[in-house]
């Protein structure tokens, strides 16, 4: 505690007497809007907080906050924040074919990008081939076709693989395009060991919200612990994970299902990696998270704070960690795609530079804006540019980065991270008790409690008592249509023909060799499939074919429809 | 559920404020929900479905990764007299086309189409032209789909009564 009693005893009789004197007068005059003001947690805000709110919980500085860069990381993961080094700027970027995907990594970068976050196509995260039926009406939609090395080449090229990170948003297939970044770098004298960046290799979250996966949940998850497991011993600066809330909170979640969610997948890789057999300290200072910025400022900034002390909590107690870095909750940030409108899009400007500002409160490693015009279509050059500048803005004029943590020790702020972790903490307690997340998913918990969220929140939405500019309030009746970035249809083509040419060209018999080498090592489960697929990918294995393989062994996943 | 039940009125109907009777000539509307194509996006086709089902229709909510022939077939078997599909993939004209072309095929295209998703402005007279009836984008208040939905369907069992004389 670091109230003084008599102090807070001294408080509570001048509030009172404040309310009595001061408030109840005014109500009478002027009632306030509401009856009762919440967030979108659902948690009542008062009027006005004090230290007595503090005091109440038993609030203890040392014990909740800390320094930064020290344990339990509430004020951020790096003793100086950004006043050593601003946040990475990573806009999600991939499209049609690997030609249009260059020219726009290289406009990114021209423009002070600091690193890169690919997108793939649809086809590509499901395993399929540009040649696939199924692919046929998807491919460079979404994100960049990625059949096979080759198509990577063409993306990087003239791009220096070893002086920016890469950040690759593939769940199902991360191994082998992971593999395919690889054999590009070495193709050009880069040594993996030097390689930066992130796949996003969770699983778990594809099964409760974004539905791109492939093999069902147990298999998949021997697939993203390989990952894992070989990225800490071969790939040392690289996020063998990318452990994600984002998708939950667009599908609906509210920020503390959000949070728990995410950690509660988080236990689960963990444990399996610890029962694969390696120290908890080998591979977790490699586990990175990603998470929505909504514009609700305040408790998104208390959403990403209860999630670092969580996080730093259950490394050091449950999994008895012992290097600092294994407690870290290292995140990326997507300011919330769900909350643009396609009613008046500029509007989607200010939003978007209101949750920037919590990702930057909230102490993010890395963040993406979403563009203006997304509720409508993949964003275009001019839409980007401002989602880097609205990054510009907070980094280099607002000075709101200029101390660590500003908002902490906010009497607001610290009861509402109490608050957050407490209903978070809830939640993991009901997934523990189902017997972890591959267990909770199986029954369909998470998937059902986030439909439920979205259901009431639409339904509060239906009732304006969540007002959005332009959709339930501040309407207008004609809509000016904007610039929308078109794909160009020609893309599929282009692919299949380069893919056809190298089915052709490379050496059929060894790949083929390759592949039942594959097929068996995925039938053991103790053998660690990375170096496989590695060197299929090097000897032009295509993604397709070696997903393949892993489909006639492990079987394909069918979900359980919960609405 | 009987239809004499339905004289309580779902509670989703009081709440918006809409009045329709999802019971048309002694048969409840029957409505196909659906993701089309590879992508997962289902938080917009969940809520529809949903408050398609609490405001008293029949809802089959075929889930994702579905394909036209999937779609068609699916309206064939449970005998619905609407689809809804979702699309968020960019991919909603070429499906669009695929699933229109199917429906004919089967001598069913009179099964009116809605559809929903992150759709240009721009594509939204294009897809009417492939038949589409109806295009919800982001921020359509689900008031506005129930009742369309509904009229649709009202239609939609007109026209079938004139085919069957």
């Amino acid at each position: 505690m670091v109230f003084d009693i008599s102090r807070i005893e001294k408080i509570r009789e001048k509030m009172a007497e404040w309310t009595k004197e001061v408030v109840e007068p005014i109500l009478k005059k002027l009632p306030e809007r509401k009856r009762e003001f919440l967030t979108e947690e659902g948690i009542v805000v008062k009027r006005v907080y004090t230290p007595i709110d503090l005091a109440e919980k038993n609030w203890d500085y040392l014990e909740k906050l800390g320094f930064p860069g020290q344990y339990p990381f509430t004020r951020g993961v790096y003793p100086t924040m950004y006043r050593g080094r601003i946040w990475t700027i990573r806009q999600y970027a991939g499209f049609g074919s690997a030609e249009d995907t260059n020219k726009r990594y290289k406009y990114l970068l021209s423009i002070g990008q600091t690193g890169l976050s690919m997108a793939f196509d649809l086809p590509t995260q499901l395993g399929l081939d540009p040649d696939h039926p199924l692919a046929w009406y998807e491919v460079g939609k979404v994100g960049v076709s990625m059949p096979s090395v080759v198509e990577m080449d063409i993306v990087f090229k003239d791009i220096p693989m070893d002086k920016i990170t890469t950040s690759m948003t593939i769940n199902a297939t991360a191994i082998e395009v992971l593999s395919m970044y690889i054999v590009v770098a070495e193709s050009r004298g880069i040594d993996r060991k030097i390689l930066g960046g992130t796949i996003q290799n969770d699983i778990l979250k594809e099964f409760i919200a974004r539905n791109n996966y492939i093999y069902p949940p147990i298999p998949s998850m021997r697939y993203a612990t390989d990952a894992i497991m070989w990225c800490a011993k071969e790939m040392p600066r690289w996020n063998s994970i990318s452990i994600s809330g984002y998708h939950f909170e667009e599908a609906g979640a509210t920020p503390a299902q959000e949070i728990a969610f995410t950690l509660a997948d988080g236990i689960e890789y963990v444990k399996w990696v610890v029962e694969r057999g390696m120290p908890v300290d080998k591979f977790a200072p490699r586990l990175s998270f990603f998470f929505a910025a909504r514009t609700n400022l305040f408790e998104q900034v208390a959403k990403f704070r209860a999630a670092r002390r969580m996080w730093a909590k259950i490394m050091k107690e449950r999994f008895g960690a012992k290097n600092p870095r294994s407690m870290m909750l290292r995140f990326h940030t997507q300011t919330a795609g769900v909350l643009l409108t396609a009613q008046q899009p500029e509007v989607n400007i200010i939003r978007t530079t209101i949750q920037a500002l919590a990702a930057v409160l909230g102490g993010t490693q890395s963040l993406h804006v979403n563009s203006y015009d997304e509720a409508l279509s993949l964003p275009t050059e001019k839409a980007v540019k401002l989602s880097v500048r609205v990054q510009q803005v907070i980094a280099y004029e607002s000075g709101v980065i200029d101390t660590v943590d500003p908002l902490g020790g906010a009497y607001y702020i610290e009861w509402l991270t109490d608050e957050i972790e407490e209903r978070a903490w809830k939640i993991i307690d009901q997934i523990d008790k189902l017997g972890g997340m591959v267990r909770a998913i199986e029954v369909g918990y998470p998937q059902r409690e986030i439909a439920k969220s979205a259901y009431e929140y639409q339904l509060k939405v239906e009732k304006g008592e969540i007002p959005i500019i332009g959709v339930n309030i501040f309407v207008e009746p004609e809509e000016p249509k904007i610039e929308v970035l078109k794909v160009n249809p020609a893309v599929r083509e282009r692919v299949v023909n380069r893919l056809r040419k190298l089915r052709e060209e490379r050496d059929n018999v060894k790949v083929q060799r390759l592949l039942d080498q594959i097929a068996k090592v995925a039938e053991k489960e103790d053998e660690n499939l990375f170096p496989y697929i590695l060197e299929a990918i090097r000897a032009k294995a295509t993604l397709g074919e070696i997903s393949k393989v892993l489909r006639d062994v492990w079987g394909e996943w069918r979900a359980p429809e919960v609405f | 559920m009987s239809i004499t039940e339905e004289k309580k009125k779902p509670y989703l109907l009081e709440l918006l404020g809409l009045d329709i009777n999802p019971v048309v000539g002694g048969r409840r509307i029957k409505v196909l929900v659906s993701k089309l194509g590879l992508d997962g996006h289902d938080r917009g086709a969940k809520v529809v479905a949903r408050a398609l089902k609490d405001a008293g229709f029949d809802v089959v909510y075929l889930g994702v990764h579905q394909t036209p022939e999937s779609v068609v077939n699916t309206a064939i078997e449970e005998d619905v007299d609407i689809i809804g599909v979702s699309i968020l993939s960019g991919s909603h004209i070429e499906l669009a086309q695929d699933l229109m072309k199917l429906l004919k095929e089967k001598g069913i295209d009179y099964i009116p189409v809605f559809m929903g998703g992150i759709i240009p402005p721009q594509d939204i007279p294009i897809l009417k032209k492939i038949g589409v009836k109806e295009v919800f984008g982001p921020g359509t208040p689900l008031k506005t789909i129930i009742q369309k939905v509904y009229e649709m369907a009202v239609k939609k069992r007109e026209l079938e009564k004139q085919l069957r004389r």
